[in-house]
């Protein structure tokens, strides 16, 4: 176990250097210069422009900045960016938001998914399959932005049930609707994934011992049925948290979230490199890491998975 | 098409003994291949009649807009902006009086022809990289899938908006180079994923029997995947195609909808939608309209990629 960790790990470093490499690049290809309208209308004096461009080495080759931005990452420095910010801070400050979307966002489709996915799973082809296979069906055809601003327009405008838009500093509750329309999109492949998962696992010999040594039927779903086949949703439910974050940006933008898709979108209008690059990164490594988790996680509850 | 089974038309010609007769008889349907077999029993489902002719009614409105309406979608009357739906224009007019019905019109050949190409790059991408990798194993497998693990890591949206804001004044203003940037973003950032599928297929099959066989037997490398491997390991790819088909069409309407992917003078739903946002509260009708073609749009895909799955699994027979 621990050589596999450990060669997964080893196996990150070129993704990571790939991803930043990348990301970094394309980020300083972005047309414009980054350091118009430094000295508002008028145009800056060429040795100002020259000092700034010294200190944000500018003018060394791009493989050098990539470096030296690389090594100030290495020790958890994320840089600073055209305006004087702390890029850490920037994204301290909204991360937290977005992590908080992002659970509730997990917390909904676990919930609802699992359960749609018990109740169908034991009865394949009955009434209330039927109609949770037409939801899924629909819950994956609209996109989310379309669930966003009906919601919004709907419950927040028309009925007045919750504010169309989320607070500065949010708590969970006010999170809610914008984490179900966050998640929507993954809560119908949980509802489907525990309903195939159940009703192969219904078959399985483990059940029928369990009935036959006379278990009262919640304690063989409950127990023996649901434990078991919730092992792939677990894992879908462990990868899919890195790609909230990172899909949260649209539902962000329709309920004013502070979070951290706003600050990519501003920064990449305003050409703050550093800011977009560190968010990328960060992102690339928590889907990353969290890949990795729901490896593990899945040897450590399915005895038959072996790492090595 | 024709059915397998009217094969045995000759029946009287061979069947000579009374033992030969069951055996022609059986013989069509053992022999009949995994796609024909899918074929024949897509045939069956309503679901797959549904979302074929939604998808095939959607084909002929992006073919032929102009046999469907005949006002030009991109001439604007201030006077009439943002009227309501009526009986001169069904769906109201937006906030640049254009018809919304000529636009959502139009609009279906854009994101239709955008989420085929896209899907086309996936496909072709992600497959041919896949069987290399697959099929060379070694060093050549492991720098292909480090590489596709790279683009697979970074998050869709936010790699497409870097992507896309990077090369926006190269293209210009012209309706193919904006939409020719679109393609090739969400190829950039999707074929991983056939990639990783076509691999293990791959992978799977190399070590079959009859690729050891035609190796022995002194066939090139490119004669074993092309009349081999790739017969056998294209259906998962197909089946996923279909679905991402629908997802990209949707894909397509976000990042227009962020406002850096399709825009003006490109008619798209996703367009349509982002210059709804500012007009929800007082004219929902430009939202409602496109929105509701592309939820059909992807519904129907998804449908016809469930009903493919179906299909092509025979687990589930």
């Amino acid at each position: 176990m621990g050589r596999y960790v450990l060669r997964r790990l080893l196996q990150l470093v070129p993704v990571f250097l790939g991803t930043t490499f990348l990301i970094y690049f394309m980020v300083w290809a972005l047309p414009g210069d980054p350091l118009a309208g430094k000295c508002g209308d008028q145009a800056c004096p060429p040795a100002f422009i020259e000092q700034l461009r010294a200190e944000y080495g500018l003018d060394q080759p791009l493989v050098v900045q990539y470096l030296s931005y690389l090594g100030g990452l290495l020790q958890g420095d994320f840089g600073e960016n055209f305006r004087g910010q702390e890029v850490g801070t920037l994204i301290a400050n909204t991360y937290s938001v977005t992590i908080k979307l992002a659970l509730v966002a997990l917390v909904i489709q676990a919930v609802i998914g699992l359960t749609a996915g018990v109740l169908t799973g034991l009865r394949p082809g009955g009434y209330l399959d039927n109609v949770v296979l037409t939801a899924t069906l629909f819950l994956v055809a609209v996109p989310v932005f379309v669930t966003g601003y009906v919601l919004q327009a709907v419950l927040g405008l028309r009925l007045g049930l919750i504010p169309p838009t989320v607070p500065a500093d949010p708590g969970f509750t006010d999170l809610i609707v914008p984490g179900y329309v966050l998640g929507s999109l993954s809560l119908a492949y949980v509802a489907r994934l525990t309903r195939t998962s159940i009703a192969e696992n219904s078959r399985a010999d483990y059940v029928r011992t369990a009935t036959a040594k006379g278990l009262t039927r919640r304690r063989v779903v409950g127990v023996h049925l649901t434990r078991n086949s919730a092992i792939p949703v677990i894992t879908f439910l462990g990868a899919d948290f890195g790609t909230l974050m990172g899909g949260a940006i649209v539902t962000e933008g329709i309920f004013n979230i502070r979070g951290i898709g706003g600050l990519v979108f501003e920064s990449i209008q305003r050409l703050d490199g550093v800011v977009v690059t560190g968010v990328v990164v960060l992102l690339v490594m928590v889907y990353l890491l969290a890949n990795l988790l729901v490896d593990v996680t899945y040897a450590l509850l399915d005895p038959r998975i072996r790492l090595d | 098409m024709t059915d397998p089974t009217t094969a045995t038309s000759d029946k009287p010609v061979v069947a000579t003994g009374a033992a030969a007769s069951p055996a022609t008889a059986t013989a069509p349907t053992r022999t009949r291949s995994l796609s024909a077999d899918a074929w024949y029993d897509l045939r069956r489902r309503p679901l797959f009649i549904v979302a074929a002719t939604l998808i095939g009614t959607l084909l002929v409105l992006a073919a032929f807009p102009q046999l469907f309406t005949s006002v030009d979608p991109t001439v604007g009357d201030l006077s009439r902006a943002r009227q309501g739906p009526s009986a001169e224009a069904w769906f109201g007019y937006d906030q640049l009086g254009r018809d919304v019905y000529a636009r959502t019109i139009y609009g279906t050949r854009v994101s239709i022809v955008v989420g085929v190409l896209a899907t086309t790059v996936v496909v072709l991408v992600g497959a041919v990289v896949g069987l290399v990798a697959g099929f060379a194993g070694g060093w050549v497998d492991s720098l292909l899938a480090r590489i596709a693990d790279v683009f697979f890591g970074v998050p869709f949206i936010l790699g497409a908006i870097v992507v896309l804001s990077t090369f926006r004044l190269a293209v210009g203003q012209s309706v193919i180079g904006i939409s020719a940037l679109v393609i090739g973003t969400i190829g950039l950032l999707s074929w991983p994923i056939t990639m990783r599928i076509m691999r293990s297929a791959a992978i799977a099959a190399r070590n079959q029997d009859y690729v050891k066989a035609a190796r022995a037997l002194g066939a090139s490398p490119l004669r074993i995947i092309r009349r081999h491997i790739l017969p056998n390991t294209i259906a998962p790819v197909l089946v996923y195609a279909t679905i991402a088909l629908g997802a990209f069409i949707g894909a397509e309407a976000t990042l227009s909808f962020l406002g850096v992917g399709l825009r003006d003078p490109v008619v798209s739903w996703g367009v349509m939608i982002s210059e709804a946002q500012s007009y929800l509260r007082t004219s929902p009708h430009l939202l409602l309209f496109p929105g509701a073609f592309l939820v059909v749009t992807v519904l129907a895909f998804v449908l016809l990629g469930d009903a493919v799955r179906d299909a092509f699994d025979p687990k589930g027979r």
